[in-house]
């Protein structure tokens, strides 16, 4: 390509812009589409390698078919559980009420569920759930979600053009990363990124904006997160003027793989312990029952003899404790390890081969099958597989209006992992591929909404050349290697602001950060603009820059422990924090990170009604629950005091 | 630890040739691990793709040692000790850069297959589908769309001329898949793939079957039984009737 086509900026526009083609993302479009707008997805990678497709467990939906007790209520029970009460209660709600129709609407779209032996959708048991409730394709579910939805896009396309519109009405532009929002009057009206195979700039004016970019691994060493998991519409939205929320909350897995180190972290799914795999640790002891916490007794068995009773008899027996929610077992495995029960290579072992026949597994869990075989020459079926946690999904993101989806920037909407709020301090397994259903239908439908009552934005000249030039910087610095620097990056998030947390550590993280930020406006990008994987993570950086120090700041701040945030200092759950949310934004001008206390939205009556009085005590204080007691909005602006915190116990 | 020479194409459309690395290996590594140590430590523009690092995305398909693979899925220690290794791009598809392709073409072949039809006396929740019945479909569905089997066909290999009429052993299991959907409501998969993706063209050597990561039958499963049907049916006088009848657009084409 000559260079003067390549300094050519290709102009495009649409009602709606979708930035990411994951789950999210895809859903979005489909709604938006469908309400008649002209649409155009924003594809990091290729069409269908989103980092949905290495989901494995499934997507819950309380549709009610491996357990008719099962429903919307105890759904939405569970998942306030499992984010330990700071979740946005309405997002929550809606994501329990809406998800089986998400789902049974994939079945028209062509997705093929494994079956009931009565043919509806099988469920199956995850963490925290307490009714089998994870609609599954063996356990490549998220592979199965992607290519449906990719085909009814493509299905939606022929729609289109056997009624003669133009191609244009929906689009999929892959392998290209968007770097810039354009406002104008505090509303977004475009967006500027690359094309990755040529390094030709693309400029899209579009009044309506669905971010679906979903998270922030990559800026951990250890994690079961694609490369293209650089926090990207964190980044964004924030230097658009949205505010992020929960950062603090990042969702270690326990179970990734340890050994061998180039496979470290790579996910081993949940499905393992919910089809009846367990935890050892190096002395063969099946240690989970050790590790209840006080506020989950009532549900998780504490003997071996209960546990194994519950898989076949759930009703009258509480479940084995390996399925706790995610962040108990990742705390636990740690703790295990700290202890010196560890096996040689710092995991513990997930035993399915001892309790399950090789048949029941390779049907089970094909793909951990080949998994184990090729990449570390494990039979699963006859040897127990050695892991530990890995950095698997943030909890924090763009905060939304529960129902729309839309951000504080008008036009700007979010869904899926780069959206927070829907899972408190911690996310169930089994929740995101239904989140991301639910709540990109509604960003789809309210951005679509949006777009038709706004006029055609124009984007300015000066603002795009000013994109260029941030775009191109890299290769004119004269600094690092940019692959360096996000390994310096990755070392200190990993040392200092890991599964276990402490003040000072969390200082010297924001110190080192702070040191780390010239080094990276100065990143230099070799070689031409053609598919340049090191000028992309040069670019990539800033943002994983950014995501990193609104962690840290957020998680120094919170000075208890509460799901994907533990704090070694500050053990236990402090109430008065339940009442609050941290709130991270950009100042303008100099474009510091500004960190503010807010409250979370308190839960109406007839919610609070479906939790038992004594349960709700652990986490709230008295008048939050009480019914005699006028409720109110209790202190919740001010914050906790730093001082007199009243623990609720937990291990 | 050890040192390896690694040997990889670098360059574009225009051309390109051999670069060598001297890289250092360690225990478990896979081949995507050394293409990254090499891009991390001496050519960070190397390009290559990959997401997932885990055999899931099917992104990092290309040539090593001649043969067709996922680099994220191949261990290091089947190479012998002294054995240097190549990798080059997949040889069907234009190169971009590197060992990067330009796979436009599966994505097209995929535009023309006429999507999953609902059936329209049953409304979303009401399906209902025996596992056994959607086992043989899911086995197709369990593609990661790494193009290997696309990239490996002789149909299509070093023989452009055919791409226009050849759709690929990729599509062919979509096609089968969606003939042995249990709800899907056309019934008309096989004759299309005959028709339109050039079905006819396969003289089942399996070298798909072969590449395939997932370990998918395509040949087996999919290819053979969709060609047996098609035969069946034409030669079956009525039903070749009924479909000059019903679809004056396509005169059946003989084997
Ligand atoms: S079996 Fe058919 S589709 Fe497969 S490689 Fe051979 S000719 Fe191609
Ligand atoms: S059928 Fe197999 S080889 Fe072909 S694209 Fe799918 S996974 Fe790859
Ligand atoms: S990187 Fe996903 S299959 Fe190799």
């Amino acid at each position: 390509m000559s260079d003067n086509t390549i300094n050519d900026v290709e102009h495009l526009a649409c009602d709606v812009l979708v930035i990411g083609a994951g789950g999210a993302g895809l859903r979005a479009a489909v709604e938006a589409r469908l309400a008649g707008k002209s649409v155009i997805v924003i594809s990091k990678s290729l069409f269908g390698k989103a980092h949905t497709v290495m989901a494995e467990g499934g997507a819950a939906a309380a549709m009610g078919n491996a357990n008719a007790n099962d429903n919307w209520q105890v759904h939405f029970r569970d998942t306030m559980r499992g984010g330990k009460f700071l979740n946005n209660y309405r997002m929550a709600e809606l994501h329990a009420q809406e998800a089986p129709a998400r789902i049974w609407e994939l079945e028209t779209y062509g997705a093929l569920f494994d079956r009931t032996a009565d043919g509806r959708i099988s469920q199956r048991n995850f963490g925290g759930h307490e009714y089998p409730r994870l609609a599954h394709v063996g356990d490549r579910t998220g592979l199965e979600l992607i290519r449906t939805l990719q085909q009814k896009l493509v299905s939606l396309q022929q729609d289109d053009e056997a009624a003669g519109e133009p191609e244009s009405k929906l689009q999929v532009i892959d392998e290209t990363t968007i770097t810039e929002l354009f406002t104008d009057g505090g509303a977004v009206k475009g967006a500027f990124g690359y094309r990755r195979s040529t390094g030709r700039f693309m400029a899209i004016a579009a009044p309506a904006i669905v971010l679906a970019t979903g998270g922030i691994g990559r800026s951990f060493k250890v994690t079961s997160n694609s490369w293209e998991y650089t926090g990207d519409g964190h980044a964004l939205a924030l230097r658009a003027g949205a505010r992020l929320i929960n950062m603090e909350f990042i969702q270690f897995h326990p179970t990734g793989m340890v050994w061998p180190p180039s496979v470290r972290g790579i996910l081993v799914t949940e499905s393992v312990r919910g089809d009846g795999g367990v935890l050892k640790n190096a002395n063969g002891e099946r240690f989970m029952f050790d590790y209840i916490p006080e506020v989950f007794k009532a549900q998780y068995a504490d003997n071996p003899e209960e546990a194994d009773r519950w898989y076949t008899d759930p009703d009258a027996n509480r479940r084995p404790p390996e399925l706790l929610p995610r962040d108990e077992v990742a705390r636990a495995i740690n703790s295990e390890v700290k202890a010196g029960r560890g096996t040689e290579h710092g995991g513990v072992y997930l035993d399915i081969a001892s309790r399950r026949s090789a048949d029941y597994i390779k049907s089970r869990l094909p793909s951990m099958h080949h998994q184990f075989k090729e990449l570390a020459d494990v039979d699963i079926t006859a040897a127990p597989m050695e892991v530990g946690p890995t950095c698997h999904y943030i909890m924090g993101g763009i905060e939304v209006e529960a129902d729309t989806a839309a951000s504080a920037v008008p036009g700007l909407y979010a869904a899926g992992e780069v959206s927070g709020g829907m899972h408190g301090s911690n996310r169930l397994g089994g929740n995101s591929l239904s989140d991301l259903l639910v709540f990109g239908k509604r960003a789809g439908e309210y951005a679509a909404a949006h777009a038709a009552a706004a006029e055609p934005p124009k984007l300015a000249d000066e603002e795009i050349e000013t994109a260029i030039q941030n775009a191109l910087r890299p290769f004119g610095n004269d600094g690092e290697n940019p692959y360096e620097l996000q390994n310096a990056l990755q070392a200190v998030n990993g040392r200092l602001v890991g599964i276990i947390r402490k003040a000072d550590e969390l200082e010297e993280a924001l110190t080192e950060l702070a040191a780390l930020r010239p080094r990276i406006e100065n990143v230099t990008a070799v070689g031409g603009r053609a598919y340049n994987p090191g000028w992309h993570l040069a670019l990539d950086l800033r943002n994983m820059y950014l995501c990193s120090v609104t962690t840290a700041m957020a998680a120094l701040e919170r000075d208890e422990s509460r799901g994907g945030h533990t704090r070694e200092d500050a053990p236990g759950m402090n109430p008065e924090w339940r009442k609050t949310n941290l709130v991270v934004s950009l100042e303008e001008g100099a474009g510091e990170v500004r960190l503010t206390r807010q409250p979370v939205p308190q839960m109406p009556p007839e919610l609070l009604d479906l939790f038992d009085p004594t349960e709700l005590s652990k986490y709230m204080t008295p008048e939050e629950y009480r019914r005699d007691s006028p409720a109110g909005t209790p202190s919740a602006g001010t914050g906790p005091a730093d001082t007199d915190s009243t623990e609720a116990e937990e291990a | 630890m050890s040192a390896r020479t690694f040997r990889v194409w670098r360059g574009d459309a225009e051309g390109g040739d051999f670069a060598e690395f001297d890289v250092e290996v360690n225990e478990g590594e896979v081949v995507l691990d050394v293409v990254h140590r090499i891009q991390a430590e001496q050519a960070p523009d190397l390009a290559v793709r990959w997401n997932c690092k885990a055999g899931k995305c099917g992104s990092c398909s290309a040539e090593v040692n001649g043969r067709p693979r996922l680099m994220c899925m191949t261990r290091m220690n089947v190479f012998e000790e002294d054995e240097p290794v190549t990798i080059t791009p997949l040889r069907t598809f234009p190169v971009v850069r590197d060992l990067v392709t330009d796979v436009s073409f599966n994505y097209e072949k995929s535009r023309r297959m006429p999507a999953f039809a609902p059936p329209k006396d049953l409304r979303p929740g009401e399906y209902r589908m025996q596992q056994v019945d959607v086992e043989r479909s899911q086995e197709f569905r369990k593609c990661i769309e790494c193009f290997l089997c696309q990239n490996t066909c002789h149909v299509v290999r070093d023989h452009d001329e055919n791409k226009p009429e050849f759709a690929g052993p990729r599509l062919f299991i979509r096609a089968a898949e969606l003939d042995m959907h249990p709800l899907d409501a056309r019934s008309d998969r096989r004759e299309w793939a005959q028709d339109d993706q050039g079905l006819g063209y396969c003289n089942i050597t399996k070298c798909c079957s072969d590449v395939c990561p997932e370990n998918i039958k395509i040949t087996d499963n999919a290819i053979i039984p969709m060609k047996e049907r098609v035969a069946g049916e034409r030669y079956d006088p009525l039903v070749w009737l009924g479909r000059k009848i019903f679809r004056k657009d396509k005169a059946p084409k003989s084997e």
